[in-house]
């Protein structure tokens, strides 16, 4: 099931603004549209914890090339709708209708490493560094197809040192990117929250992915390296990576994305670009109940006290979820 | 005085042992398992046990339908092939259910598995149906040493390791041994202090450093306390020498391995396989890959371990599974040199334990006592490792602070 | 800095006051075994046991009854190739050992007369059938031949249908899976409650069966008070464990797996500590002749009976508590998300220390009940306690209460009626119960009552 895909022409010209807005004029911005030239297309994904279902997504699509935005209220489901489609969780309604597709490779039994392996790489909203590992050694597992990771090879120095100069070669690279250069030799349980999310980003970087799947990457980093972080996915979308991240703050999200979907209550509610789908009634209904007289989509109408509110019930949700998390493990 | 050096005497020849070093063998593969990958695996004894009954039953009864004969040279060869084979396939049945899920379930699975594995080698009904195992009694080394001692080419005789001892210096007056004793902790220290890095040596010099103020220490205690053996016999020389290359091929061997890509993805796999998985690691691969590899390491082990004694299934079950985990917390989980370092001083501290309980508490406890005293000791010493000192003698203590 | 340091003393107090507590609780055990030495007939010395010298001696060894459930003071006979006879009486743990000089066929035989009431030999293979009803050996020099004599209900009638042996066996599974039940419900509730699998958890149960063995038989108190009295030690060494050690080591932010080496040093210690001050006889708790009652094809005792009872009230009174109390709704509540319980205003550490005092004296009724309807416990009974209950839990569903129920009931009938069929000998019905463990983690890995894992 291959697509035509874009010539490399049509492509490289996604680094410029003009050329993305206009290549999405045409979606429809209604939940489930069509694109263009989708990456990662998804049927009737449904999740349901006992009773309560987390996850019903009838119909999406990520346009290739893009930075999409997947935004909802917390416990809409989108941490649990990236477990599903990466591998790490099975729909339940898996064999009942259940299909997704990854650049036209069907992944509906497809585990989560050969997800990864196959270029979608995701991040972790509570992140994974390996703590008792280096930052150096946490960079090195991200690449991929490395010779000396099999078992009978690894005996044999001459056959993996070459890939593993190159491999470092290219680790100190982006972590000189993410200002994470001097950490190098550091054990990755000593750095930031910030900078474990920066290492997590740079980590899945290393396998070269066509997509890489944020979920709330910005969640816990300081303001300053949020704008550099904002610079590399930009950067990354420029080189031709497809991005979909999760974010709570509509500044970032108006800011750095071309495409948003907003998700609640397990389900796909709409979907525009940044600057219409936040005057969606569906939206403003779904994401901020009692905010109903706010409009969003205007920064101006946006007061400092409603954001500030805003900001403060997200984090306190986060923090529950976090807790939760953290319980459960 | 003499008992101590009686007692420091039997320390240093069950630290030289060759059981030491099989035990060592064993910790080396566990370490692969648990201090490498994080694998909960508290069967090693059956490892032990299924690579020493592979060994013993194929030297003892050959095998005919190859043309093998029993107690040749190709039986030898055979055993050991079997051994490892028994292991492997323990792993494999071990794994597959256990390794998808958390990591209790590979404990609860090996411990079961290794109850089942001694229950079966000491059934009456099994030994009835096919007289392999011998049942609760074992196989006696007698039944398959032969072609193994055949090997040595050390011939009879006695030899005493070192030649030249504290008797030969002014008789083995105290003064002498106060005297070793003082260089001997003296150099101890040093290579503390050298490993510590307050030597200002890094690298090489440091290694080299190290290295030979261990050979030094080495010779200054078995001037101390000398090792007499006999040259090929049942305990002897021969199989002691086998067993430490043994023991230290496994740990260049596991040098190697962990120094290379598939060891950092075997540490990769202990910090969090979730994220293994997001890296397009086949996390369930290299689980079954330690779990295999370290249960050849306790094959390995097992054989050797029996090649001095008997296959007896009884001293060959859980007990040695936790001497094995209390060797590795003693001398760190997931070093190079942790295993051998803690199976030598657990043997030598638990041959102290005994020794001193049954010279200076004789009318208190039975030597029978004594050696279950040992193990009630045994017990507190690994809860208090692993609550005061984890990372035991070699570990790195920086990694503590992000225990999970 | 200073919190570490003082959590560090905590802990260094607690397991100071931990091995004391070791030290001490068998000490006085041993105090009060002693003085009774003389008059416990249980401690016939077992028949020296033969080791097989090439070209000299070889041996013929056995066991009656199983390892679990041996059979003493039997008399078993070899009749040697040369017609002479040689008898010796096994000892507390069942064997029996000859050794021979010269190679052959021998015979050997067990006299009726000293097994006890309602056992039989089972009759041997036609092919190795001696004129007598023996069991043919070919021993020889330097070997070590097994002896297996199979002994079985005489009440077993083969031209009767299997019925009577199901029904005997599946009540006997009911009664080995209510005793497992009080015990795995305690192991399960920890590991909800805490996250650790307690691999400490089957000492318990030897603890109450031996503090009952020292109360009701060497003491000579009455069966009840005794009972309770074992109870209440029990749990208290439940809170007094939780007080030194698990909670400080919580507090301390010790991970799970370090836990696990914990306990499991703590098990090695106190098996160990049973053998050092109580020996390896197998204590039991035998309070008057028991009353055999039968209906229809099952025959027990009263004693059998009673300890059913109690336990099926005993469960029904944790599960009501469970569902319908306060403290119980709580617990479930910490089981489920302690985060969000304790966020909520439940008082976590007070709902774990009563979890491990209840779990503990639990343990110790089921250990209570265990030495008295069974063959007895010894210092490493728990060792095979411990893999019945490890595989109820696991197959409950690790850390649903209900659960530990549901797989204690099917691991006791695995337990007691694998042994029914053919082809498994009655050496192997704890391997059946790893076998189903095994199975179950490939079909089911949540358990039967479990819910799957949260990620990312
Ligand atoms: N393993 C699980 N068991 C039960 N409920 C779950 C599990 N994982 C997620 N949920 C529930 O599913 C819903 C969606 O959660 P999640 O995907 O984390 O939301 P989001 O990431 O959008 O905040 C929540 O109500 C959450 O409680
Ligand atoms: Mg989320």
């Amino acid at each position: 099931m291959s697509e035509p895909g874009p010539t490399t022409a049509t492509r490289g010209d996604l680094s410029d603004p003009a050329a993305r807005k206009s290549l999405m004029t045409d979606v429809e911005r209604v939940p489930g549209a069509a694109k263009p030239d989708p990456i990662l297309k998804v049927d009737n994904i449904v999740r349901q914890f006992g009773g309560m279902t987390a996850v019903d997504v009838g119909h999406l699509e990520v346009q290739r090339g893009l930075i999409t935005a997947l935004i909802g209220p917390n416990g809409a489901g989108k941490t649990t709708f990236f477990n599903l489609i990466t591998g790490f969780d099975r729909p339940t309604s898996a064999g009942q209708g259940a299909h997704w597709s990854f650049d036209g490779r069907t992944l509906d039994k497809t585990s989560a490493s050969a997800v990864a392996k196959s270029g979608m790489v995701r991040t972790f909203q509570l992140t994974k560094a390996l703590s008792r590992m280096t930052v150096i050694e946490n960079m090195m597992l991200g690449a991929q197809n490395q010779a000396g990771e099999n078992l009978f090879k690894s005996l044999i120095r001459p056959i993996w040192h070459h890939q593993e100069k190159e491999i470092e070669a290219k680790a100190d690279e982006l972590l000189d990117r993410f200002k994470l250069l001097e950490k190098k030799h550091d054990y990755a349980g000593s750095l930031s929250g910030g900078q474990r999310k920066l290492l997590e980003m740079a980590r899945a970087l290393m396998s070269d992915p066509k997509m890489i799947m944020l979920d709330e990457p910005m969640a816990g980093v300081n303001p300053a390296l949020t704008q550099s972080l904002l610079g590399h996915i930009q950067s990354l979308r420029d080189e031709g990576m497809t991005v979909l991240f999760v974010e709570h703050d509509m500044h970032v999200v108006r800011h750095i994305s071309d495409w948003v979907v907003v998700m609640a209550e397990g389900r796909v509610v709409a979907e525009g670009a940044a600057d219409t789908v936040m005057s969606d009634p569906a939206v403003i209904d779904a994401y901020l109940g009692a905010h109903h007289d706010t409009d969003l989509g205007d920064d101006a109408l946006l007061t400092d006290e409603a954001i500030e509110q805003l900001a403060e019930e997200v984090a306190e949700e986060a923090h529950r979820d976090e807790e939760k998390d953290g319980g459960k493990r | 005085m003499d008992e101590i050096q009686q007692i420091l005497n039997s320390m240093m020849s069950s630290a030289t042992g060759p059981q030491t070093a099989a035990v060592a063998i064993a910790v080396i593969g566990l370490n692969i398992h648990f201090g490498y990958t994080g694998l909960l695996n508290i069967g090693q004894s059956a490892f032990m046990l299924l690579g020493a009954y592979g060994f013993a039953i194929t030297i003892k009864e050959g095998i005919p339908a190859l043309g093998i004969e029993p107690l040749g040279f190709a039986a030898l060869v055979a055993g050991v092939i079997v051994g490892m084979g028994l292991a492997f396939i323990f792993a494999l049945i071990l794994g597959v259910p256990t390794l998808k899920l958390r990591g209790d379930y590979l404990a609860i699975v090996t411990i079961s598995a290794a109850e089942i594995v001694r229950y079966i080698g000491r059934s009456v009904g099994y030994e009835t149906l096919f007289g392999l195992t011998g049942g609760a009694q074992g196989i006696p080394g007698s039944q398959y040493r032969a072609p193994f001692t055949d090997l040595s080419p050390l011939g009879n005789g006695n030899s005493t390791l070192l030649e030249f001892n504290y008797t030969d210096v002014a008789d083995g007056a105290v003064w002498v041994r106060l005297v070793g004793w003082v260089i001997g902790i003296a150099i101890i220290a040093a290579i503390v202090h050298v490993a510590r890095g307050r030597a200002g040596l890094t690298g090489t010099p440091k290694r080299v450093a190290i290295a030979g103020l261990s050979v030094l220490a080495l010779v200054v205690l078995l001037f101390l306390a000398p090792v007499n053996n006999q040259n090929t016999g049942v305990n002897g020389w021969f199989v002691t020498i086998v067993a430490w290359c043994v023991a230290a091929i496994s740990t260049v061997v596991v040098l190697f391995l962990v120094k290379s890509p598939w060891g950092r993805a075997l540490r990769g796999v202990r910090e969090d396989e979730d994220a293994m998985r997001s890296l397009g690691k086949n996390v369930f691969a290299i689980k079954m890959q330690a779990l295999v590899i370290g249960g050849l390491f306790g094959a390995v082990g097992g054989m050797l371990y029996v090649l001095p004694a008997t296959v007896q299934p009884d001293s060959m079950g859980r007990s040695l599974t936790f001497f094995c985990y209390t060797a590795l917390l003693l001398g760190g989980a997931a070093t190079i040199w942790g295993p051998i370092l803690g199976s030598i001083i657990f043997f030598a501290g638990r041959i102290m334990i005994i020794g001193i309980s049954n010279t200076y508490f004789d009318g208190f406890m039975s030597s029978q006592e004594s050696s279950q005293f040992a193990f009630i000791v045994v017990g507190v010493v690994l809860m208090l490792l692993v609550i005061f000192r984890p990372q035991g003698i070699l570990g790195d203590k920086r990694e503590l602070r992000f225990n999970v | 800095m200073s919190r570490h340091a003082a959590h560090g003393r905590t802990v260094g107090r607690g397991v100071t006051g931990l091995i004391l507590g070791l030290l001490v609780t068998p000490l006085v055990m041993l105090l009060g075994t002693t003085s009774a030495y003389a008059d416990d007939e249980g401690d016939t010395p077992a028949a020296a046991s033969c080791l097989p010298k090439p070209d000299e001696v070889g041996c013929i060894s056995g066991t009656l009854g199983s390892r679990a459930d041996p059979i003493a003071d039997a008399d078993v006979t070899l009749t040697k190739p040369d017609g002479t006879t040689e008898t010796q009486t096994t000892g507390d743990d069942g064997k029996f050992s000859f050794t021979i000089t010269e190679d052959g066929e021998y015979l050997v035989g067990v006299d009726p007369e000293t097994l006890p009431d309602g056992f039989e030999v089972r009759p041997p293979p036609a092919n190795l059938r001696g004129p007598d009803g023996e069991l043919k050996v070919q021993a020889t020099v330097g070997g070590l031949r097994a002896a297996n004599l199979e002994i079985r209900s005489a009440d077993y009638d083969p031209s009767t249908s299997n019925w009577e042996e199901i029904s005997q066996s599946g009540f006997n599974g009911l009664r080995l899976g209510l005793l497992l039940a009080l015990a795995s419900v305690g192991l399960s509730l920890i590991y909800g409650t805490t996250g650790l699998s307690n691999f400490a958890h089957a000492e318990q149960v030897t603890l109450g069966g031996m503090l009952a063995y020292l109360f009701v038989n060497q003491q000579g108190m009455p069966l009840l008070v005794g009972g309770l009295l074992v109870l209440v030690l029990c749990g208290f060494t439940g809170w007094f464990q939780d007080r030194v050690l698990w909670q400080p080591l919580r507090r301390r932010g010790l991970g799970l797996t370090q836990m696990m080496i914990v306990t499991i040093g703590l098990s090695l210690a106190i098996q160990y500590g049973y053998q050092f001050f109580v020996g390896s006889r197998t204590v039991r708790v035998i309070v008057d002749n028991p009353t055999v009652t039968s209906f229809g094809p099952i025959t027990t005792t009263n004693q059998s009976l009673a300890a059913m009872v109690i336990s099926a009230v005993v469960l029904a009174g944790v599960g009501f508590a469970l569902l319908r109390t306060r403290i119980g709704r709580a617990t479930r509540a910490v089981s489920d998300n302690p985060a969000l319980a304790q966020a909520s205003g439940i008082d976590t550490d007070k709902v774990i220390r009563l979890v491990w005092t209840v779990a503990m004296a639990l343990a110790g009724l089921s250990g209570i009940l265990y030495a008295l309807v069974t063959n007895g416990i010894k210092w490493d009974t728990g060792l095979q306690i411990l893999l019945l209950l490890f595989a109820a839990v696991t197959l409950g569903g690790l850390g649903t209460a209900f659960g530990a129920l549901v797989g204690s009931l099917v691991i006791g009938f695995v337990v007691e009626m694998s042994p029914l069929l053919p082809f498994v000998p009655g050496d192997f019905k704890y391997a059946a119960a790893l076998l189903i463990l095994i199975v179950v983690l490939l079909v089911r890995p949540q358990g039967l009552l479990g819910k799957a894992q949260r990620v990312g």
